[in-house]
């Protein structure tokens, strides 16, 4: 049981890089346009020809 | 600038001169030195629209940056040239055939994105820490402590309360703002016990890690709080496309006009005119005050205020309303009314007051949770004083049975019962290409006595059609010559028409005429019956048009709005099912009660403004009714707002999409019936799902009373509860 030492704080750490991850993009305003995401989808990369 | 006297002709201005808008003064200085410029773009609908627009702005020089939102249709420039560059900007936007108006982002603390933001944080944060409690829960539900080990036990116990305490205080805000500020005003909502129901749950779980017990309940409240935000998040985007119709208008009103000054004419923000000034209108632009006209003639489309599609002829002395568009010439006109009084501003506040009073509207499981929650709340109390006072139990003892008692009742399926149900329903109405906006839109729709229709677009199709037999050498070189023009009897003319196109020489368009060019060495013209010169044929009440050719006498091409397909069928079935089916139109009274004798209708209000048709809704709804509106043009967003319930076509503009509940696709009327089927069956199972948890409670908190219920059994039963309400929900999906 003594891996759980080690575990349970990986565990932890893992999830919060995930919410830490959600919360950058949160405020870099990645939220803010969910139809315009839907729809860039359709773009090709280089809008710069 | 042109240096003409005292009164200009319009059509002496130079149009560079007019379109001369300054939107230097809008730039902003980012921190890194940089210009930004915030814009509001029309006619952004498609992944191709974002494309176009950022492609085109990035190629130009020194531009570092250029996003377009496409939900909000806002664009953001970013450059580091010149502020002059601004003005360009805006052309080039211009010319690829979107509209833009000036967007002053400060203007606008949007406290919608901030609540959006909120949510979403919340939502972020109890789902991290359902995941990671769940994980450790996995271990604890699945092993014994024998197995494990006590110490390893009280250790995940310990870590759980960690991780699940901070995130409950965290994301459970919004509902623990919400249930303090109707326990404030001395009332109770679903979200009183949801807030109380977290708060123990995670109390007593400290405790129970505290003395090394068995269960602890930190993974059910954090699930819990998880699949509630959702719900919260889902219902909040679906009212935030409902408050954006009315600050999207007002932002319509924010462009430029063009004033005449001292003979000068000169550029200024629309929010600036004043009664009394005279401004410019050229064709194309929209009028940006209520106002007079004092020199020219045009055709203007009224369809923003009245809802109809055809043009409509003005003079001299004609008063025309903000957001009406000026279509063929340029006029003269003298401000009667500042913008901030037009008629325009009077629909916004009309929506935001109609939109206030839909927050009134006290939803049914709020409604049953008055009743409930101090019922539960007693109980549990009684149960605490009755234990320890009167029984001897410990106090701990008594608390103990006094909070199982409270987790008993707990308002899973309570909570469940409306929401299961909506999802479903939705689920199935979007199959039939209807799409259900806002969660309880379904239950006020299945009480509704009255329906209201607007008539152009929502009964009819909206666009005129040829109803006469044209011999096909006429219908092509007509339909060659209407392509040229976008007059909307030009365009049903050319779609009426599928073969080849002939090429036609010196196409000319003789504003507020019609159309004429050659053909093989023939004048040919298309337009109105006077300039065709054909005043004595015969008259019709159909709109039309006059094709003439060289010598050979004219020939007329006569258009109708035509009903709907399934219009009569639909109004009928509503009347069977003992709906009261009322027009509501903007038309003149003869056409309307034609429509209304053709589908069945026999209560008619024809000639009425956006303001008469929200007065006859209120009317309407202060003799007891429950009302049903159905409309698709920006006249009825006030209607649609301040409706019980409202649904638009697909094809409505953007405004009475985003003011309506419900939006329906296709061009077919029966989705209206059908829909109301489905409302009034969802309501049927919401009442049974009530029936379910209160029979449940009626077993359970009795028993959990007697202290006879651990509170474990408790959990088991609650899941229990939950899983048959979502049961009884799914037979939904059987009916076709």
């Amino acid at each position: 049981m003594s891996i759980m030492i080690y575990l349970i704080p990986i565990a932890l750490v893992l999830g919060c890089v995930g919410l830490g991850a959600f919360i950058w993009s949160m405020k870099s305003s990645q939220y803010d346009d969910m139809d315009g995401a839907a729809n860039r989808i359709l773009l090709d990369d280089d809008v710069t020809k | 600038m042109s240096t003409a006297t005292a009164h200009i002709q319009p059509q002496n201005l130079n149009q560079n001169d007019v379109q001369n808008d300054d939107y230097r003064s809008l730039v902003k200085d980012n921190e890194k030195g940089q210009h930004s410029l915030s814009l509001l773009v029309g006619g952004v609908h498609c992944a191709m629209c974002i494309q176009k627009i950022e492609s085109c702005l990035v190629q130009q020089p020194k531009v570092s940056e250029a996003r377009l939102n496409f939900s909000t249709g806002r664009l953001n420039i970013v450059w580091n040239g010149a502020t002059e560059q601004a003005n360009d900007f805006v052309s080039n936007v211009r010319s690829l055939g979107y509209t833009v108006t000036p967007y002053n982002p400060d203007a606008e603390k949007n406290s919608m994105e901030n609540e959006n933001r909120f949510l979403l944080m919340c939502l972020g944060v109890s789902g991290f820490a359902m995941g990671n409690i769940m994980l450790l829960s996995v271990g604890l539900w699945t092993t014994t402590a024998e197995t494990m080990g006590y110490a390893t036990r009280e250790l995940l116990h310990a870590i759980s309360g960690l991780i699940a305490i901070p995130a409950v205080i965290f994301a459970g805000r919004p509902f623990f703002n919400s249930a303090l500020a109707v326990l404030r005003k001395g009332q109770t909502n679903m979200d009183v016990p949801i807030s109380l129901g977290l708060i123990l749950a995670c109390a007593m779980s400290v405790f129970e890690t505290i003395r090394g017990a068995e269960h602890t309940y930190f993974d059910s409240a954090v699930m819990l709080m998880f699949f509630l935000l959702i719900g919260r998040y889902m219902d909040f985007r679906a009212r935030k496309s409902a408050r954006s119709a009315a600050s999207d208008l007002i932002q319509s009103l924010s462009g430029f006009a063009t004033i005449v000054e001292n003979g000068k004419p000169r550029r200024i923000l629309i929010r600036d005119l004043r009664e009394g000034m005279q401004i410019l209108v050229s064709a194309g632009e929209s009028f940006p005050a209520d106002s007079v006209i004092e020199a020219g003639e045009s055709t203007i489309d009224t369809s923003l205020i009245t809802g109809e599609t055809l043009p409509r002829a003005v003079h001299v002395g004609d008063v025309v309303y903000a957001g009406t568009i000026n279509q063929s010439a340029p006029l003269t006109l003298r401000v009667s009314k500042a913008a901030e009084d037009s008629l325009l501003a009077d629909v916004v506040r009309l929506m935001e007051k109609a939109e206030q009073g839909q927050a009134k509207y006290v939803r049914l499981a709020d409604r049953v949770s008055k009743l409930y929650t101090p019922v539960v709340h007693i109980l549990a109390l009684s149960a605490f004083i009755l234990w320890w006072g009167f029984l001897g139990a410990a106090w701990q003892d008594a608390l103990m049975i006094a909070v199982t008692v409270l987790i008993v009742t707990c308002p899973c399926a309570l909570g469940l019962a409306v929401p299961v149900v909506q999802v479903l329903a939705s689920g199935v109405l979007m199959k039939r290409g209807v799409l259900v906006k806002s969660g309880d839109a379904l239950e006020r729709l299945a009480v509704i006595d009255t329906i209201l229709f607007d008539k152009t677009g929502t009964l009819t199709v909206g666009k005129p059609q040829l109803i006469n037999d044209v011999i096909p050498e006429n219908l092509q070189l007509a339909a060659s010559l209407a392509t040229h023009s976008k007059h909307p009897l030009s365009v049903a003319l050319a779609n009426a028409y599928q073969g080849e196109l002939l090429t036609l020489s010196d196409v000319k368009e003789v504003s507020g005429k019609g159309l004429e060019a050659q053909y093989q060495g023939q004048p040919v013209k298309l337009g109105s019956r006077s300039w065709i010169g054909v005043e004595n044929a015969s008259q019709s009440n159909d709109l039309e048009i006059w094709l003439s050719v060289g010598g050979q006498s004219p020939v007329p091409f006569h258009f109708k709005d035509q009903l709907k397909q399934d219009a009569r069928e639909t109004v009928s079935q509503l009347q069977n099912h003992g709906l009261n089916v009322t027009l509501l139109s903007g038309d003149r009274q003869n056409v309307a009660d034609v429509i209304a004798r053709e589908v069945g209708i026999t209560s008619v209000f024809a000639e009425q403004t956006p303001i008469d048709k929200y007065n006859q809704l209120e009317q309407i709804k202060s003799a007891g009714h429950k009302v049903l509106m159905v409309g698709d043009g920006l006249n009825d967003a006030p209607v649609l707002a301040a409706a019980d319930v409202s649904m638009a076509p697909g094809t409505a503009i953007d405004m009475a999409q985003n003011a309506a509940d419900i939006v329906f696709m296709g061009d077919k009327l029966s989705p209206v019936s059908y829909t109301h089927q489905i409302a009034k069956l969802t309501q049927i199972l919401v009442k049974q799902n009530f029936a379910i948890s209160i029979i449940y409670n009626f077993i359970a908190v009795p028993a959990a009373f007697c202290g006879i219920i651990t509170p474990m059994l408790a959990a088991l039963a609650m899941s229990g509860s939950s899983l048959i309400v979502i049961a009884n929900s799914f037979r939904l999906r059987r009916y076709k």
